[in-house]
């Protein structure tokens, strides 16, 4: 039952206890070299997603045989009891040694339905979200450097990396792991309950199409067709983020976009950043708990010495800015998960304060 | 299960392994047996693995990352005399634990090595109790209690070894949003932003406590209920801010100051502009902003060098007036001050304008009155041409108090003590259940 030497994959359900290694879920994993799913288990992707330091994320989405999720329009999907979400994290390799990752565009999905070589690419951890009769449970698995199975790594860790550019510019960073209990700082989107909760599977991220082996669809219509999406209204009615990196969109689309996926989870009215009273979710309008004209009020060191968090037309005196480019853990947003600046989205970012009308009038 | 099929492999991390083995057989219901006989087997197997830790202290960092990750509600983590090296930061998310050391002197978890994390200690949790140790040299926040009731900090030393300095992290002892909070016989030294900072929290009390070498030394923000007493505020910036800010969930009210001594806070402000409290003048003793019912009483104040009480309004510390919420009440309102001691202060105020005031009004070698107030009232709320009584702003001591007249530019400055004898409703102490 626990051999390794098992040819193929089985997903299954674990609903109590930690298990030591990924492969015990046999969702994701490795065989004969490559990256390989189990049957039934669906890889999907983010219209915009989460950025952790230029990492790659295949993720995937497991629910128990005859069960499916149930639509909503705006809140995460309401998955099934058993339910194994997955997220592998992972970079593109240089040809020096492992310490070395190559900073390139995300297409794991077009390699997946290719092949997904381990030898092209560094796995650095696998986080599980399962979703068991007390809710959701967090478990986290490092990789083992000869890249067949992750273990159980509960207590975080940091793995010292080199980024590489196309260009050839090198910057050393720690990518932190976090600990099972920092899955919370994310996860836990309501401040008050606490409870664990997936971010990215809902109905605006959701919306896109997906390269999958055989075409490319939407990964919505997909779930449906394939039965494991129940009570969708017609796709007319989905909501929908827009690809931030994509420069055909408006800049206030790609703008809240991103800040959707990379900060409202906290910064929300219910999140664990509603002491900042800054709210950065789609429902919040652009005003001041949207960061216009807005005082910061524990933002110690993260002011960098600027009064509002968006001045509009003045990125260079907007706080929201500042701590989008900055890699000071006590100053940096988001607080946890990346080392690096994201420079292209700080770049649209700035573009988007830019473009905003009006200013800030000290009374 | 697991055991057997962990002990046949051969793996690099084979005491990180045994570690997670044994925080799965707490969750599996105590398998005894086979807990000892795989243990066993798993030592044997780690026989001549290279142990790759630096120090016995940064081993240490992992055991209490699995303790807190494992702990239960009723647990007690004692953390013995030593100190412990952490290079990130560390989180509790169980309600009812208590994190206890040896004493803030002999148990140190120092986070000079500390390569990632906003803070120290972030705990979400409630019933929450951390005693007798300290907390050194985080790079943001020492701790941070982010929404949990019942909360409980005694014993407890926060500071940044290298003294005071911008580069320091903000806030030394930080409950936000929570709900009876106790914090006492304790210490914040060196914090760029306040060392004791109670956030948009209810029933609070905070005595007994040192802050020194901060910019904010206690710092009450839009919290309904506070006692702040027994404590000593001194080298801050400022001494004991009660202050209330704009676009939060809830504004604050009924902050009781007494029996603390607040002397010399004469620091420079060492904040970063764009906080609150980088407009604190170097030299206030205690400070009301744009909170109301706030009664300061016998209290010792000594030497604070702009002035030993101020109150003003968000108004004269710079807001947007456009963009504010709407509904945000900027002046101080109902404040009681009686009963205080006052020594020396207001020889050299801070900052061109209150310098320069003072220069004219009272000369080279004279002194700001011991109470200093902005002067911003509320038109809107006075009826028959004056506020409500219940709204005064009231000094009972005997002493004279500056309208700085900063509404106008500080133009028509004026000594209004003798207008402001009044008296207001004593305010409710705040009682905690578990005191």
């Amino acid at each position: 039952m626990w051999s390794c030497s098992e040819p193929s994959l089985v997903a299954r359900t674990i609903v109590s206890g930690n298990p030591p290694l990924l492969s015990d879920w046999g969702q994701v994993g490795v065989l004969n070299n490559r990256v390989v799913l189990a049957d039934a288990v669906e890889p999907y992707d983010l219209a915009s997603s989460l950025f952790t330091d230029y990492a790659h994320k295949l993720r995937t989405v497991w629910m128990p045989p005859g069960t499916a999720a149930v639509y909503r329009s705006d809140d995460v999907l309401e998955f099934p009891l058993g339910t194994v979400i997955t997220k592998t994290f992972y970079y593109p390799r240089t040809a020096i040694g492992d310490q070395q990752v190559r900073r390139a565009p995300d297409t794991s999905a077009q390699l997946l339905a290719g092949e997904l070589g381990v030898d092209a690419i560094r796995l650095i951890e696998t986080r599980i979200l399962v979703r068991r009769e007390s809710g959701w449970a967090a478990i986290p698995y490092r990789w083992n450097e000869e890249q067949t199975d992750a273990t159980l790594q509960r207590a975080g860790d940091i793995v010292p990396l080199t980024m590489v550019t196309d260009t050839g510019v090198e910057e050393n960073f720690s990518y932190w792991v976090p600990n099972v209990n920092q899955c919370s700082s994310c996860h836990g989107i309501d401040a008050k309950s606490r409870a664990l909760h997936p971010i990215g599977p809902k109905v605006r991220h959701l919306n896109k199409r997906y390269h999958f082996d055989t075409a490319e669809v939407n990964q919505l219509d997909r779930w449906v067709t394939a039965g494991i999406l129940e009570g969708a209204p017609a796709s007319s009615e989905w909501g929908q983020n827009v690809d931030w990196a994509d420069p055909e969109q408006a800049l206030t689309a790609s703008a809240r976009a991103y800040l959707d996926i990379n900060c409202s989870h906290c910064h929300s009215k219910q999140g664990p950043a509603n002491t900042s009273g800054l709210h950065l979710d789609p429902a919040t309008p652009l005003g001041p708990a949207f960061g216009l004209c807005k005082l910061p009020i524990a933002a110690g060191k993260g002011t960098g010495n600027r009064s509002y968090d968006i001045v509009p037309g003045r990125p260079d005196d907007s706080i929201l800015v500042h701590r989008l480019e900055s890699t000071i853990p006590d100053v940096m947003m988001p607080e946890i998960g990346r080392a690096l600046r994201h420079t292209e989205a700080v770049s649209m970012i700035r573009d988007w304060v830019h473009e905003l009308d009006g200013g800030c009038t000290t009374g | 299960m697991w055991a057997g099929y962990l002990a046949l492999r051969r793996v690099p991390t084979c005491e990180k392994l045994i570690l997670n083995y044994l925080g799965i057989i707490v969750l599996m219901n105590r398998i005894i047996t086979l807990t000892v006989l795989s243990a066993i087997v798993l030592l044997a197997g780690c026989e001549g693995t290279d142990k790759q830790q630096q120090t016995p202290d940064s081993d240490y960092q992992r055991r209490l990352i699995e303790r807190l990750i494992d702990a239960v509600p009723g647990d007690v983590i004692d953390i013995p005399e030593g100190r412990f090296a952490f290079d990130r930061s560390l989180m509790l998310t169980t309600d009812g634990v208590t994190i206890r050391g040896a004493g803030a002197d002999k148990t140190i978890l120092s986070f000079k090595n500390q390569v990632v994390g906003a803070e120290g200690l972030l705990v979400t949790a409630s019933d929450f109790t951390l005693e007798n140790l300290a907390i050194e040299d985080t790079i943001g926040d020492a701790l941070k209690v982010n929404n949990g009731k019942n909360i409980i900090i005694r014993g407890v030393r926060v500071e940044w070894t290298n003294g005071y300095s911008t580069d320091n992290g903000a806030y030394g002892l930080y409950p936000v949003q929570t709900e009876n909070v106790l914090i006492e016989d304790s210490v914040a030294i060196g914090a760029s932003d306040a060392g004791i900072y109670v956030g948009q929290s209810r029933n609070v009390v905070v005595r007994n406590n040192r802050a020194e070498w901060n910019v904010a030394g206690i710092e009450i923000e839009n919290t309904i209920g506070a006692d702040v007493y027994g404590n000593l505020a001194t080298n801050n910036t400022g001494g004991i801010l009660i202050f209330n800010m704009p676009n939060l969930p809830q504004a604050g009210h009924h902050t009781r100051v007494f029996n603390n001594r607040v002397i010399a806070n004469n620091t420079e402000n060492f904040g970063h502009a764009g906080t609150p409290v980088a407009s604190v003048p170097a030299g206030s003793g205690i400070l009301v902003n744009s909170n109301d019912r706030v009664e300061i009483f016998n209290n010792e104040l000594v030497d604070n060098n702009t002035a030993n009480i101020i109150i003003s309004s968000l108004h004269t510390t710079g807001y947007s007036d456009s963009e504010v919420q709407q509904n945000f009440d900027a002046y101080p309102e109902s404040i009681w001050v009686y009963g205080n001691q006052f020594s020396g202060g207001g020889e050299t105020p801070d900052g061109l304008d209150l310098k320069a005031l003072k220069l004219a009004m009272f000369g080279f070698g004279g002194r700001f009155p011991d109470v200093l107030f902005d002067g911003y009232i509320d038109q809107n709320k006075f009826v028959d041409g004056e506020l409500p009584p219940a709204l005064r702003i009231c000094i009972s001591d005997e002493v004279e108090v500056l309208n700085a007249d900063a509404p106008n530019g500080f133009t028509s400055p004026s000594l209004v003590g003798a207008d402001m004898r009044c008296e207001l409703e004593p305010l409710t102490p705040v009682t905690l259940a578990f005191l």
